[in-house]
């Protein structure tokens, strides 16, 4: 019994110890030498593996970097600005600053605002739904509320929301990392700076149709009027194809396309303030008549001007 | 005598051929038609008339936007009102033609006359051009241009005609009806498209559901007496019909996986083609009209029809001809229950393959989808081989690679998987965008060589 | 017609859905069941009631409320655990027994894998073995049937099969021990006890003549094993039937009617594609007959499901439909 025991202990000793030596021998021959600056790299990056940065992963992401020896071609939207900054300061290198982004959901096409003319009964997934046809409603360009945006986003930060059937996203998780919007067969959720204290104005709709046919599909729809594009004095409002776009590098905030927007499809969020269209309203046609004034003002000076030389 | 069927998978639906009795019909001229200028495979047809011009049935309208397009005509006379996007059956704006009916006045050169005419034109190329002229497209779902698919590529030769004449949908009757009223018709097309492809043999297959329309086919071949054509009866078994599936059941072989069916030395041909080809060649008819079937699990008995009708006709209207949408349909399709279209938009125009205005009643409605059991029944039924639970999996986890070589590319939609699912599991749904996302894959690589 | 439906195509769909098909095997286990009521009476009854209600009832309050995806709940699937669990169980187990063998089917072998279809074993199986192995008495303890209908008087002792291992362990051979206990190849054949479900050799095929008829399982599978234990009880008889019983005996004693139609047949745990299931059968008939001669266990059919059932996602992988225009 005590032999037994004894060899038992003995034999399984000297299996540990070869075995251990064989695996000393592998790892030793077997090892490739790596830049240790991407194990550095990969580790202040937040590890989500999103590739929101258009990289495998994060991994792959540090490999790329330490490679390239620059950040030019790297910036992780997860991570953002601070982590980037760690990032450069391995690297020994610049980076060139982003502004923080958000996902935006570019449709307000509600079940109130958008009626349903039928009802899908298919596979749950907007893919499926945007290659079968338009759409449970007039609007071509609309939300398809299935929600493979929400199935994409690996941060939770969006969700459906059950009363209008549109995608709501919870900006404290949202990390721009872009899967939603590739996720979007409608290309409806934009990726958008997140604004100075989160404010930020936005053309709610995507429809291309003409006024009429985007305003019988929705009662919020842009229906290309341009008329925030001629109030902006900033420049800031394009309209091609019948819909509004702001360029929020150029938006100051002042609103005031939030408020001459006929149809409401301009939105305004994270403001301090609920907008007072009507005072906007009177500000922009005090400005307008000054303005007017003015013109009218110079229009009768060179009038005068001319007859001046004329006499 | 034996009757011939494909070798893997297929299920045994209820045919419900509910409209089985009813003779074609003609249907009156609406006010308005709206010829649309995608009604085939292929590039999207350029119309040739302006807004105001005056058309006669049967003329040209719009001629082809590439080498795989085809024709469009008038299907009736009177003024072009608009040339203009309009939603079609899924709702997507297309180019239409608007015309606006006035009398019934046909363009000169069209025979209309029901005279039979056998003898067969001798110059192959003549034969082509007037199946190109006539804007004859394959009507048995895919609207793939015949003349196209009637001119194999040099080196390649077919050995065999095959004619179409399966219907393994359910509900669907237009084929058995042509089958019945127009034999004659049909055989010389097939004859004819014999002729154009060098001679070689011609089987038409009809599912053993049909023996009327079996009878009357060897009938009218035994009295036309064209060399080389046979009648055989296939097993009642969906995709019955399927090109790939009618070549292995009458040819014992099988196309190879990305081939065409001439690769194995098959021609797959419609009947309602035969008989479009029949119009276009000897009667220089274009193809301007169709049957379609108007039924449905919620029609009551007696309100079913075959319908001739032109191209362009609003479906709402014929279906407002037919007696209008019967109480409890919950889903209006085009085409058959298996591979056909759910209707959203019902104003939309007919098109030269339109074979079907399908009611279909509360059992249409998908139950809600539970877990799947891993029963096999998808696999067993797949007529490709093809594993759909598995398809599906790999779909959802986005493994392109896994998806290419477990053959997804393959699918032919033919919906024997989503059919049989206990689970009700949207299969079908999730492999044709796999499908697509390898299709993709391979053009790509296909481009880049 | 208020909104019309839109879907991809296919528009129709076959009649069968898991229920019904769940249900078919409810059907077609109900010839067995009464069967074993009939024979052994009030004590059948609370086993089967206790294990049906406590697979059912797990599974829901684990669906709704341990994993809370009420969806995943499925009565019939339960149903059916609840019914071979029971059914798997000597009529002499007290009813806790199943209670536990529920706890472990459903609570263990099914819901912690997520659920329907996700469990990597057989539940009931599962449960079976973790009881023989918990509760070695109870769960060899044999009967003869004395229900409803009665046989002589009631006795009780070890199952045919373990007498004959724990005779051959002590040197005996097979006629010498049959003739010690009373019985004889033909009456143990004729009347064997065991598991309740074991004593219904026909009520089981029954069952499963059903089930083909109704297309819920192919025959593959059940065939290979029977084919199997057959073929490797004919060689080994054959060569010495002092020690090694005979093809009737191996096929009727033990659970290998229940095993080879109605457990080895789960879709979940078992290949897909037929000649997947063949190799899957072989191999359970195989290890049922090695444990049976060489092991120390009387019975293995519930471990060679389970050892089998481990193969599965093996066998799935290197068995593939043939596809078209891929030869």
């Amino acid at each position: 019994m005590t032999n037994s025991i004894i060899w038992t202990i003995a034999i399984l000793t000297v299996l540990g110890l070869v075995l251990s030596l064989v695996l000393f021998w592998v790892a030793r021959k077997f090892k490739v030498e790596e830049d240790p600056r991407i194990d550095e790299i990969e580790k202040t990056l937040p590890g989500a593996n999103c590739g929101g940065c258009g990289f495998a992963g994060c991994r792959a992401f540090a490999d790329s970097a330490v490679k390239a020896g620059n950040l030019d071609a790297n910036y992780c939207p997860v991570g953002g600005n601070e982590v980037m900054k760690k990032v450069a300061a391995i690297l020994g290198c610049e980076i060139k600053e982003a502004a923080p982004m958000v996902a935006v959901v570019r449709c307000n096409g509600t079940c109130a605002n958008r009626p349903r003319t039928n009802q899908y009964d298919g596979a749950l997934s907007c893919k499926v739904k945007a290659s079968l046809y338009s759409g449970d409603t007039m609007c071509l360009y609309g939300c398809l509320g299935c929600g493979d945006c929400v199935a994409a986003c690996q941060f939770g930060a969006l969700s459906m929301d059950s009363a209008t059937g549109l995608p709501v996203v919870d900006e404290s998780k949202c990390t721009a990392c872009g899967k939603c919007v590739a996720a979007c067969p409608k290309r409806i959720i934009e990726l958008r700076a997140k604004g100075p204290r989160g404010m930020r104005e936005y053309v709610s709709c995507v429809n291309k149709d003409k006024g009429p046919a985007a305003r019988k599909a929705c009662a919020a729809a842009c229906i290309g009027c341009s008329l925030c594009a001629k109030t902006c004095r900033h420049g800031a409002i394009t309209v091609t194809d019948n819909v509004a776009y702001i360029d929020f590098e150029k938006c100051k905030l002042c609103r005031e396309c939030e408020a001459v927007c006929p149809t409401g499809a301009i939105h305004g969020t994270g403001f301090p303030k609920p907008l007072d269209k009507e005072a906007v309203k009177a500000r922009i046609a005090e400005r307008k008549a000054k303005e007017a004034e003015a013109a009218k003002a110079a229009a009768a000076a060179t009038e005068v001007k001319k007859e001046e030389s004329n006499g | 005598m034996a009757k011939l069927t494909f070798s893997i998978g297929g299920i045994h639906p209820a045919d419900s051929k509910l409209a089985r009795d009813c003779k074609i019909e003609t249907l009156p001229l609406p006010e308005k038609v709206y010829v649309s200028m995608f009604q085939h495979l292929g590039a999207q047809a350029k119309p040739i008339v302006a807004v105001g011009d005056s058309v006669k049935a049967g003329q040209i309208i719009a001629e082809p936007g590439g080498f795989i397009s085809a024709y469009v005509h008038s299907p009736v006379s009177g003024v072009v009102r608009s040339i203009a996007p309009r939603p079609d059956l899924a709702g997507f704006n297309c180019m239409h033609v608007e015309i606006e009916v006035q009398g019934d006045e046909w363009a000169e050169g069209i025979d209309l006359s029901p005279e039979l005419v056998t003898a067969i034109p001798e110059d192959r190329d003549f034969i082509l051009d007037r199946i190109k002229m006539c804007g004859v497209v394959g009507l048995g779902g895919a609207t793939f241009p015949t003349h196209v698919k009637l001119n194999p590529p040099p080196g390649k030769k077919a050995d065999c005609l095959i004619l179409n004449g399966a219907e393994c949908e359910p509900f669907l009757t237009s084929d058995f009806r042509i089958l019945l009223e127009r034999t004659d018709e049909i055989v010389v097309g097939a004859a004819i498209m014999q002729k154009v492809l060098g001679g070689c043999p011609c089987v038409i297959g009809i599912e053993e559901n049909k023996p009327e329309a079996i009878e009357a086919v060897r009938a009218s071949v035994g009295r036309l007496g064209y060399p080389g054509i046979r009648v055989e009866t296939l097993k009642k078994r969906y995709p019955q019909g399927g090109e790939k599936q009618l070549i292995d059941a009458v040819m014992h072989r099988q196309v190879r996986s990305g081939g065409l069916p001439i690769d194995v030395g098959a021609v797959v041909q419609n009947v309602a083609t035969s008989l479009a080809v029949y119009e276009a060649v000897q009667k220089n008819k274009p193809l301007v009209t169709n049957v379609l079937t108007v039924t449905g699990d919620c029609l009551p008995a007696g309100s079913m029809h075959n319908y001739l009708f032109r191209i362009g006709m609003p479906l709402s209207w014929i279906a407002a001809q037919a007696g209008g949408v019967p109480e409890g349909a919950v889903k209006i399709v085009s085409g058959g229950p298996m591979m056909g279209k759910a209707i959203a938009n019902f104003d939309a125009a007919t098109v030269k393959g339109s074979s079907s205005i399908l009611y279909l009643g509360e059992s249409t409605r998908r139950g809600a989808e539970s877990p799947c059991i891993r029963c096999g029944r998808c696999a067993d039924a797949c007529p490709m081989g093809l594993e759909p639970f598995l398809l599906k999996k790999l779909y959802k986890a986005g493994d392109a690679a896994a998806l290419e070589q477990n053959a997804a590319q393959d699918c032919i939609e033919c919906g024997c998987c989503q059919y049989s699912c206990p689970a009700r599991i949207p299969l079908l749904d999730n492999i044709r965008m796999a499908k697509a996302q390898v299709m993709g894959i391979i053009r790509a690589r296909n481009a880049k060589k | 017609m208020d909104k019309v439906l839109v879907s991809p195509s296919p528009h129709l769909h076959a009649k069968a859905s898991t229920d019904s098909i769940m249900m078919d095997v409810v059907i077609a286990l109900l010839p067995a069941v009464v069967v074993s009521i009939l024979f052994y009476g009030w004590s059948e009854i609370l086993l089967l009631a206790v294990s049906c209600v406590g697979c059912v009832g797990l599974e829901y309050l684990i669906a709704r409320y341990l994993m809370k995806r009420p969806e995943l709940f499925s009565g019939t699937s339960a149903l059916v655990t609840g019914l071979l669990l029971a059914m798997n169980l000597p009529s002499t187990s007290p009813w806790w027994m199943a209670l536990i063998g529920a706890v472990v089917a459903i609570g263990v072998a099914k819901m912690s894998f997520g659920g329907l279809g996700q469990n990597l074993f057989n539940p009931a199986i599962t449960a079976r073995v973790f009881l023989l192995i918990s509760f070695p008495v109870q769960m060899t303890n044999w009967t003869l049937p004395n229900g409803f209908i009665r046989y002589a008087d009631a006795v009780s002792g070890a199952t045919p099969l373990g007498l004959i291992k724990e005779g051959l362990k002590s040197g005996n051979t097979i006629p010498e021990i049959l003739a010690q206990n009373g019985l004889s190849a033909e009456m143990v054949v004729r009347d064997i006890g065991g598991s309740a479900g074991e004593i219904s050799a026909l009520a089981l095929l029954l069952g499963f003549c059903y089930l083909l008829v109704r297309k819920v399982v192919k025959p593959w599978i059940t065939i290979s094993i029977l084919a199997t234990i057959a073929a490797i009880a004919a060689v080994f008889h054959g060569i010495d039937p002092a020690h090694f019983t005979g093809v009737n005996f191996n096929l009727i004693t033990g659970g290998v009617l229940l095993g080879a139609c109605f457990m080895a047949t789960d879709y979940v745990t078992s290949p897909m594609s037929n000649w997947g299931g063949v190799i899957y059968g072989i191999g359970i008939g195989v290890i049922v007959m090695m444990i049976r001669y060489f092991g120390s266990y009387p019975e293995g059919m519930s471990f060679a499901i389970l050892i089998m059932n481990c193969f599965v996602p093996l066998i799935n992988r290197a068995f593939h439909q043939k596809k078209y225009g891929r030869a």
